[in-house]
């Protein structure tokens, strides 16, 4: 019997496969489909103190082996959250974990005061790679000076996890690691999209309204687990790794490369399976490898 | 039971109808749901790089006796190419039921059902579930010339058919907003519905405004996950962006900023 569990911070998680924030709603959407128990956790939509529309239709094009997208933190708001939709999936038996979103150092203050009310919210993840809104997100997360004011400031008023999400449109992304290291984060996930363009060229026209969004899938895995592996030379808290994975292959590369923990995105939205089977995978693969834990896996690529 | 499934069909075929439209006809192993007309199926288009995401395509017909369920494939870029390439025997994955369906007409409502090239698949597929009775159903179906309709003959046993070509080459001359049917007694019916491109459909809506008629038409946004997750299909509402894919695709004209 392989053990799957793994512990991040002080929360320990059945299994180190869970979903990334902006692809799998507030979790009741993938209910539809199978019961949401058999994750490690849930990354919920990216929340903002007010209702965001978004921004203007198109915000999604198709390009080789992924996507981009455009959305702009589409949301209804903490309130709202907190009214709604948090009674009815409080109860889910998985870690809920809130993407916390602001456009300036109060803002994510006063967000993580709202969350941390929330006594089934264990965590939060600081998103300070938002490639879609102009002011705020990934502003902060381009910067150590950036990442370390945000981190500092909402470190000083959350006690429990907290999860700071990195963008991969920086020189070093590494630095940027240790930097909210350094100012108390719990762990860090990466990565966020990468900031692209497509274009139609027969109209001569972007293909998004916004003209640049980020881009994820298959396409920026090899970059992405990269990234991991820099930050996981560079710093001791834990790594939660995404981007482009597609199966329980793709997963366990990012935890040899130093990942704890693992979020399932753009796969979701071509399969919402993709997670569960990942689960039973990453099964299949220690009984494979004579491995008892799940733990085994991080980091341990052979060099 | 879960309310919405992921599962392998089987091709069972694949009918070219006309020079852009296909009949795809798929063979579930499993019990199919019972499916409302306005749903729709997300399909997994296997075979190249370029073609990441699934595409959405709403439901035609459904036999729940032979367990197949149909769908009029439309070209309109390379994922729907890929899809009219693939052949009978063959496997495709669907994510289904999606989408929110169509109000079906109740008995003894007079309705007029408009459908604008592939758009006829719901029409359709509502004309015949529909609880009003056959004198009460009117199908408008319009297209450019008389090759792109599709062969709907045997709907006549589900309503009146009515055809409209913008070359004149079947039925009235025109778009279906100049057709008689529409443009004559518009208020003589108790619910209009249209499914097709989104200058048909405003110009529907439009009138259907102006005559305070019941109207509910079906949108057709890019979509990657259908399932009201990625939030890239929406749609601006009067309750805000909505998506396409779980507060529609089917829309009271009312709710929309047209």
């Amino acid at each position: 019997m392989v053990d799957l569990k793994i512990k991040i911070h002080n929360i320990e998680f059945k299994n180190p496969v869970m979903t990334a924030s902006g692809t799998s709603g507030f979790a009741e959407e993938l209910m539809d489909f199978y019961d949401v128990s058999q994750l490690g956790a849930l990354f919920l939509k990216g929340t903002t103190l007010k209702n965001r529309d978004g921004n203007d239709y198109p915000r999604m094009a198709e390009t080789a082996s992924g996507m981009l997208n455009a959305v702009g933190l589409q949301n209804k708001g903490i309130d709202y959250f907190i009214e709604n939709i948090y009674p009815r999936i409080k109860n889910y038996d998985t870690p809920l974990i809130v993407n916390v979103n602001g456009s300036t150092v109060e803002e994510y203050i006063e967000l993580t005061e709202r969350v941390n009310e929330l006594d089934k919210i264990p965590a939060i993840e600081l998103n300070i790679s938002c490639p879609n809104v102009k002011e705020g997100g990934m502003a902060f997360g381009v910067s150590c000076v950036g990442a370390e004011v945000v981190t500092k400031a909402v470190r000083e008023v959350y006690d429990k996890t907290l999860i700071v999400k990195l963008s991969p449109n920086v020189t070093d992304i590494a630095e940027i690691a240790k930097a909210v290291e350094a100012q108390g984060a719990d762990c860090v996930s990466l990565v966020n999209t990468f900031l692209a363009m497509a274009i139609d060229a027969e109209k001569r026209i972007p293909l998004l309204s916004t003209v640049t969004g980020g881009l994820s899938g298959p396409a920026i895995k090899p970059i992405a687990l990269r990234m991991v592996w820099q930050v996981y030379n560079a710093i001791k808290i834990p790594i939660i790794g995404m981007g482009g994975i597609m199966n329980a292959t793709d997963a366990i590369e990012f935890m040899l490369a130093g990942a704890s923990a693992v979020q399932v995105g753009t796969a979701i939205f071509k399969d919402p399976f993709i997670p569960v089977q990942i689960v039973d995978g990453i099964k299949d693969y220690l009984e494979r490898h004579n491995l008892k834990s799940a733990r085994n896996l991080i980091g341990a690529l052979q060099l | 039971m879960s309310k919405k499934a992921v599962a392998d069909f089987y091709v069972v075929a694949n009918t070219p109808l006309n020079s852009t439209n296909f009949l795809l006809k798929l063979k579930s192993t499993s019990t199919l749901p019972t499916f409302k007309p306005g749903q729709f199926v997300n399909v997994d288009i296997k075979g190249t790089d370029e073609i990441f995401l699934r595409r959405p395509f709403s439901i035609f017909e459904v036999d729940y006796n032979e367990n197949t369920l149909s769908l009029i494939v439309k070209i309109l870029g390379r994922g729907s190419k890929k899809l009219t390439e693939i052949e009978v025997g063959e496997i495709c994955s669907l994510v289904y039921p999606l989408g929110n369906g169509f109000t079906i007409p109740l008995k003894g409502e007079k309705v007029l059902l408009i459908g604008g090239g592939s758009g006829v698949a719901p029409m359709l597929f509502l004309a015949k579930v529909s609880e009003t009775q056959h004198d009460n159903i009117n199908l408008l179906l319009g297209a450019r010339s008389i090759e792109d309709h599709v062969d709907v003959q045997k709907y006549a046993e589900y309503g009146y058919l009515h055809f409209s070509t913008e070359d004149g080459s079947l039925g009235e001359t025109g778009f279906v907003t100049q057709h008689s049917i529409f443009r004559n007694n518009l208020q003589y019916f108790d619910r209009v519905y249209a499914c097709g491109p989104d200058a048909m459909m405003k110009a529907i809506a439009k009138e259907a405004k102006a005559a305070n008629v019941f109207c509910e038409v079906s949108l057709e946004n890019l979509m990657a996950c259908g399932f009201g997750v990625c939030l890239c299909c929406i749609e601006p509402t009067n309750k805000g962006n909505l998506c396409v894919c779980t507060e529609g695709p089917v829309f009271n004209i009312n709710d929309l900023k047209w």
